[in-house]
């Protein structure tokens, strides 16, 4: 079978439609090696990897890289157990595949810092079934048992004969060997390339402008469009004039679609002109009067009235608890992830077949906006991940895809639909503003009743229902209801804030804010009860000491209750997420009102390192992430009408503001966790807690210059 | 039709003098290196140097760079073998890596204009956004690539 005249994306397929059957492709050719006869197949026994007469190892990544290195690290996962050299390794992106799925999620998704927890097993399987077959091969060349030879380093030896043989070589006996099962795994004291500062896999073409992102995709004939959407969220298209947008230089092309109207143009620019020049005529419909103060009392009056309250986690009695009563109300903001590449996407639309290129962390929900849009078979619609400029939670969403398709259709064209920064500011799905309502029972000291209660929308419920435990969104309750404390008597209730603007996944959701709101409510009652906010935390930490043991180690590292520089106060935050933990702590001071950050010092405790420049890397990133955000972003409604529009009214940390971030990690032999998200939730806390020793004010609504500028 | 010097090369182009450098050189060009992040010259994604000056082109008329010397990410090197490319690869800078042609960008200029840039330089110098907040390495990274000249 001749695979150099499929695609890319068939050769997978097929590759995955043959399940444990081997795959004899026949394309590289050219790639020299002479000792057996069809030395230009590569080896292929399962979904994953390939292993070329040249050597290389490829790695199908079925997680989209967004800078958290995921390309790096399912990779690392598969060469180690294969003993793959780890400079002949490669990595490319799995199309929307069935056989791609993540098996825990059951779809292929890249959220919830699961893609290295959730691939390990899979991949390290993948990778020792690759071996054994590669070892077996190199045995039979050598007429020998297998168990006399070894692998190293991408290489089969038999030592007592001083004979090797590179994988390369032996990809054609290989693809002859049936596929064997429970094939051995390694221990955790043979990995030889977990654990190692192996350089990203993706950093080359980074610093050279070869990298393709959405942005960069070029389809021969492709046009450019943008859309004008509703300033309103829910608002329609009344009629549109497009005459001026027409009469700009470079517009080919108006036409409605779903979610607006688009302007097509020979290039961005020129469609950018057009959307501007559109006559639109909107139909604001019901949120035309939106204020996010309106909501807020509205969130409010819900948290009074305790009206559709679900319990989601309940012990002992927190009603009956006697003792010192301390209760406070929080509020959050709706927030925008502003990932550095602003959403887009390019579709090409056929009579008999779509394709799709998009930074999307969502590939079977983008070819499903592809199937919704033109009617074809799944198996006719085939989603190109490139490497997304971000994405923090955005690009679980496939708007941009939609949008995409519809035009490519309508104006029967390849298109890439490209949105400016004030599209993405203004059409987002946001992270869901929150009232929280925390009350806690002090006896001699002890916290002996805890109860939250969380006011917020779920975003789930729109997102994936079938995930909603009791018709609770346990995600809208991370950290509320999963903070690592135990308290005897605790509740924590839910009550779904249905407001009709879009919210959706923001980096840590939604432990972003209610772990806020938790790590600064455990330090206000740490001084209602005259303790240390470190003492206090370890004494409810008796059930989690992992948790216990991340504080210890940044307390220590940060040294924790000894005198910093003049005016600098220490603030410590503790967060487990994805099945991970970690702690902060923050020096800070005072400069014209607004907390100025002089150090971080982050532990993490996430099992196994896979890569552990990568783990620090995305501990810092998550840091100024959440920081960023802390300090003076939010999202307000005026008259429906989102207010910001540009990174000159909502604001992102620049380098001259941030600060150094010290990165510890617990040594652990426990089975890998996430880590992309991890720090983001205890960096605001953090900073929230050092605020009170240097002020006496309480910080109980973000972003700082709100709370503190008042 | 306006004539500009991209990476040393003469090029004719049928637009708009209207229209920012950046979409001339990323869409009329298929120069794809230097991004957009905003369009309104706060990120700095989009840097390029019009005669060895960093400049943000998202907000620069195509017609106000003709005649001058314009480089773009792609001029650096194409096997990363610039200064600070080898001091980026050195220290890992890039994470989602969209931000990184124009910090790249802004680096390499300043080395040009101040071979041995203080932490304040440096503050003062690279103001680009880098949302996944490489910062700390960026630094590190340029004073790498300082102590290699
Ligand atoms: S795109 Fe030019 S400064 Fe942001
Ligand atoms: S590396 Fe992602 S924005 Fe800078």
């Amino acid at each position: 079978m001749e695979l150099d005249a499929l695609d890319r994306g068939g050769f997978l397929r097929l590759a995955g439609t043959l399940g444990a059957g081997l795959v004899f492709a026949v394309y590289l050719p050219g790639c020299g090696r002479s000792s057996t006869s069809s030395s230009s197949a590569p080896f292929a026994p399962n979904a994953w990897v390939r292993i070329a007469p040249d050597n290389t190892v490829t790695v199908v990544v079925n997680k989209s890289e967004m800078g958290q290195g995921v390309a790096t690290g399912l990779p690392t996962i598969v060469a180690d157990e294969l003993d793959a050299d780890p400079n002949l390794l490669k990595f490319e992106f799995a199309p929307a595949d069935q056989q791609y799925i993540d098996p825990v999620y059951g779809a292929m998704i890249t959220g919830g810092s699961t893609s290295v927890k959730d691939m390990w097993m899979p991949l390290r399987t993948a990778g020792a079934t690759a071996r054994a077959m590669l070892i077996a091969a190199a045995a039979q060349q050598w007429s020998l048992d297998p168990s006399a030879c070894t692998a190293k380093n991408g290489v089969v030896y038999h030592s007592a004969s001083n004979r090797t043989a590179s994988y390369g070589s032996l990809t054609a006996i290989a693809s002859g060997l049936k596929v064997p099962t429970n094939v051995p795994l390694k221990r955790p004291d043979q990995f030889t390339i977990i654990g190692q500062q192996h350089q990203r896999l993706d950093i080359p073409q980074k610093l050279n402008g070869t990298a393709e992102y959405g942005i960069d995709v070029r389809v021969p004939g492709m046009l450019y469009a943008a859309i004008a959407r509703s300033p309103v969220f829910g608002g329609k298209v009344k009629s549109f004039d497009p005459k001026a947008a027409k009469a700009v230089a470079g517009v080919v092309d108006v036409v409605q679609v779903s979610n607006g109207v688009a302007v097509v143009a020979k290039n961005t620019w020129s469609a950018f002109q057009g959307k501007n020049a559109l006559q639109i005529d909107w139909d604001d419909g019901p949120n035309a009067n939106l204020t996010t103060e309106a909501l807020f009392a509205e969130a409010e009056e819900l948290a009074r009235t305790h009206r559709g309250e679900l319990v989601a986690l309940s012990r002992g009695n927190t009603e009956t608890a006697k003792g010192t009563v301390v209760e406070a109300t929080y509020r959050g903001p709706f927030l925008a992830h502003t990932t550095m590449e602003p959403q887009n996407a390019t579709a090409d639309v056929r009579e008999d077949r779509c394709e799709v290129w998009a930074p999307n962390q969502v590939q079977q929900r983008s070819q499903q906006e592809a199937v919704n849009v033109t009617g074809l078979p799944l198996e006719k619609c085939v989603v190109h991940t490139t490497l997304l400029g971000g994405g923090f939670g955005r690009r679980l969403e496939s708007d941009y895809v939609r949008e995409a398709v519809e035009v490519s259709k309508a104006v029967k064209a390849p298109v890439k639909v490209m949105w400016t920064r004030e599209d993405d500011i203004q059409n987002e799905f946001y992270r869901p503003m929150s009232v929280n309502v925390v009350r806690g029972v002090l006896a001699n000291g002890t916290l002996t009743s805890l109860s939250h209660q969380v006011v917020s929308q779920s975003w789930l419920k729109r997102w994936h229902p079938q995930w909603l435990k009791n018709g609770v969104d346990m995600l809208s309750m991370a950290e509320a209801v999963d903070a690592p404390y135990y308290v005897p008597n605790f509740k924590a209730t839910f009550i779904d804030h249905e407001h009709g603007i879009p919210v959706g996944s923001w980096r840590a959701p939604d432990a972003n804010w209610n772990g806020f709101v938790t790590e600064s409510f455990i330090d206000e009652l740490a001084h209602a009860a005259g303790k240390d906010p470190l003492t206090f935390r370890l004494a409810l930490f008796e059930k989690t000491p992992r948790a216990a043991g991340v504080l210890r180690l940044a307390a220590e590292k940060a040294g924790w209750g000894k005198r910093q520089g003049a005016g600098i106060a220490q603030g410590l935050a503790v967060v487990f997420w994805g099945g991970s933990y970690a702690a902060l702590v923050a020096d800070v001071s005072m400069v014209n009102n607004m907390p100025k950050v002089h150090r971080v010092v982050a532990a993490v405790d996430c099992g196994t390192v896979i890569n552990p420049r990568i783990v620090e890397q995305q501990a810092q990133s998550a840091v100024i992430y959440g920081l960023s955000a802390a300090l003076t972003n939010k999202i307000t409604l005026e008259r429906g009408r989102v207010q910001q529009h540009n990174f000159y009214d909502y604001l992102s940390l620049r380098l001259a503001d941030s600060p150094p971030i010290d990165v510890y990690v617990v040594p652990s032999k426990e089975s890998p966790t996430g880590v992309g998200e991890l720090c983001t939730p205890p960096i605001a806390p953090a900073v929230a807690n050092a605020v009170f020793t240097l002020t006496g004010k309480r910080v109980r609504q973000l972003p700082f210059s709100d709370a503190l500028r008042a | 039709m306006i004539s500009i010097t991209v990476n040393g090369i003469k090029r004719d182009v049928e637009v708009p003098g209207e229209m920012p450098l950046l979409w001339v050189v990323r869409d009329e060009l298929n120069l794809t290196g230097s991004k957009f992040g905003c369009g309104v010259g706060e990120c700095g994604c989009c840097t390029m140097h019009i005669d060895g000056v960093a400049t943000r082109t998202c907000v620069l008329p195509v017609s106000a760079a003709a005649g001058k010397q314009i480089e773009t990410i792609e001029s650096l090197s194409s096997d990363n073998s610039h200064r600070v490319q080898k001091a980026w690869l050195a220290e890992q800078v890039p994470q989602c890596g969209y931000c990184q042609s124009g910090q790249i960008m802004v680096a390499s200029a300043l080395l040009k204009k101040n071979p041995n840039p203080s932490d304040s330089d440096i503050d003062q110098a690279m103001t680009n956004i880098c949302r996944c907040g490489t910062y700390d390495r960026i630094r590190t990274a340029i004073h790498r690539a300082a102590q290699e000249a």
